[in-house]
């Protein structure tokens, strides 16, 4: 197993500053745009965009929550591990909202699909718009597409894009593994 | 998340600790879906269940079928007073042909103890046990600790005494194996006649006076007399069990510390438990029937993902 670093901390912080910037020239002022992360890892990336969004651009108030999707999943009796399941956490109204979906890696565009089914168990979204911070080219299974883009990577099936956060024991890095 | 460590649940006396654990993390899942707006998922689109009901329920029923429509699968239901049955056909034949129209799972309710041991060994499907005579209901048990566990903190420690009807009651046998898995200290309570000859074997101890064994519990599971299991006369008359042990709100309140009430229903309002002590504040009866849905939702999800795409 080999691995070579896509992106290290100071690259990160950088992007993630730039798609603050693209969030607040589309959502002004956040009042009717709530942020949401997708379990288990979008929230990592969502926690550190609220906190920007709050300590730098001074924005106060960001709404976020969390959405675990793995009940709305399409590989359920398909895949060989047991699908583990995450805390949802939505506590506020999702009804003619601007929705962000933020994730860490777009890969097949299967867990999104299952969020657009999940997110309407709580409300009909005004529309719904999707972050990520790796956009894996060329591996959809279905049409969808992010809003706010990271860093595009070419990447072919057998490898695997990592991305670790400080908050989750490591340091802010994304890898590209060989498996 | 793991995986369970059987096919089946046809007891609390054939799964682990692990199994709880897994059973009841699940289910704070399911708890938090079915306070949505919208209170299903589609996780089990492709699966079929039969509800077989060889014997009268209206709460266990209603949550199972609830709990499977939540979880979106398709459900057949079967009562065997409308049924073949009557007219002779056997266990196995009923449900083989309940099974050629492709059912994947089987909820099964029989008079007879060990009927879903028995199929399990005879039929392919999941089986889920939701009552077998006098012998387990494993559903009630581990949504009877869940909610111990959401009222008090944790099981561990607790010291639980399940008064009433012990001999014929499906409950307290499942309900002490749950808390012996999760190390409660169990206590039963009731009339000596109607006390299982080797309950002790299994860990608890026998308590015949009632307002001892509320002295030391911290949470007192009333049960039901089973009057339609009684061949012959196990007390002198419905009222002297009353005064003996039914629980009222004297009784309650003269206690020098406040201790939970449940009861897994049908409750026979002024016979083991007082309306105001089963509506008081003290009283957890209608969260239990509440955790059951989501406890159902995650027995049958998680014996549902063993069930392998062919």
């Amino acid at each position: 197993m080999s691995q070579k670093v896509l992106l290290n901390a100071k690259e990160i912080n950088i992007i993630l500053n730039r798609l603050a910037c693209q969030l607040i020239e589309n959502h002004k002022d956040f009042k009717d745009t709530v942020l949401i992360g997708i379990q288990p890892r979008g929230i990592y990336v969502a926690e550190r965009i609220k906190k920007l969004l709050e300590t730098d651009y001074q924005i106060p108030e960001i709404k976020l929550g969390y959405l675990d999707i793995t009940f709305f999943r399409d590989d359920f009796r398909r895949s060989d591990k047991p699908l583990e399941a995450n805390k949802t956490k939505i506590n506020f109204v999702v009804e003619d909202k601007n929705v962000v979906f933020i994730d860490d890696v777009l890969y097949t565009g299967r867990s999104i699909n299952a969020a657009l089914t999940a997110v309407q168990s709580f409300g009909r979204p005004k529309n719904v718009e999707l972050f990520t911070l790796i956009d894996r080219r060329f591996s959809r299974h279905l049409p969808i597409q992010p809003n706010y883009r990271g860093r595009q990577v070419d990447a072919i099936n057998e490898e695997k894009v990592l991305v670790k956060w400080v908050e989750n024991g490591g340091e802010d890095v994304v890898y590209l593994v060989n498996k | 998340m793991s995986e369970l460590s059987v096919n089946h649940l046809l007891g609390i006396k054939y799964i682990t600790k692990a199994d709880i654990d897994l059973i009841f993390e699940t289910a704070d899942h399911f708890k938090e879906v079915i306070n949505r707006p919208i209170k299903k998922v589609p996780s089990l689109r492709d699966i079929t269940i039969a509800n077989l009901f060889f014997e009268n329920s209206t709460r266990t029923k209603l949550s199972f079928e609830l709990a499977e429509k939540r979880l979106s699968a398709d459900v057949i239901n079967f009562s065997a007073g409308a049924s073949s049955v009557k007219k002779g056909e056997t266990l196995i034949d009923t449900v083989n042909n309940i099974l050629s129209m492709k059912v994947d799972m089987v909820v099964m309710r029989h008079p007879n103890p060990g009927a879903g041991v028995f199929l399990s060994k005879n039929i392919k499907a999941s089986i889920v046990n939701a009552g077998d005579g006098a012998h387990e209901h494993p559903t009630q048990a581990l949504l009877d600790s869940y909610s111990i566990t959401k009222k008090l903190g944790e099981v561990a420690g607790k010291k639980v005494v399940i008064v009433g009807d012990i001999l014929h009651s499906r409950v307290a046998l499942s309900n002490i194996y749950a808390l012996k898995h999760l190390g409660a200290e169990v206590k039963v309570c009731g009339p000596k006649t109607l006390m299982p000859k080797y309950i002790e074997s299994l860990g608890v101890e026998v308590e015949l006076n009632l307002r001892k064994a509320l002295e030391w519990c911290d949470v007192a599971n009333m049960l039901r007399v089973q009057n339609e299991r009684m061949d012959i006369s196990y007390f002198p008359s419905t009222r002297e069990y009353t005064q003996q042990y039914g629980l009222d709100k004297e009784l309650l309140d003269s206690l020098d510390k406040e201790i939970v009430v449940m009861h897994p229903g049908p409750i026979n309002r002024g016979v083991e438990i007082t309306s105001d002590v089963a509506d008081s504040g003290q009283s957890i009866i209608l969260n239990q029937v509440e955790n059951g849905v989501a406890i159902r939702m995650a027995v049958i999800y998680l014996l549902a993902s063993k069930i392998k795409q062919q």
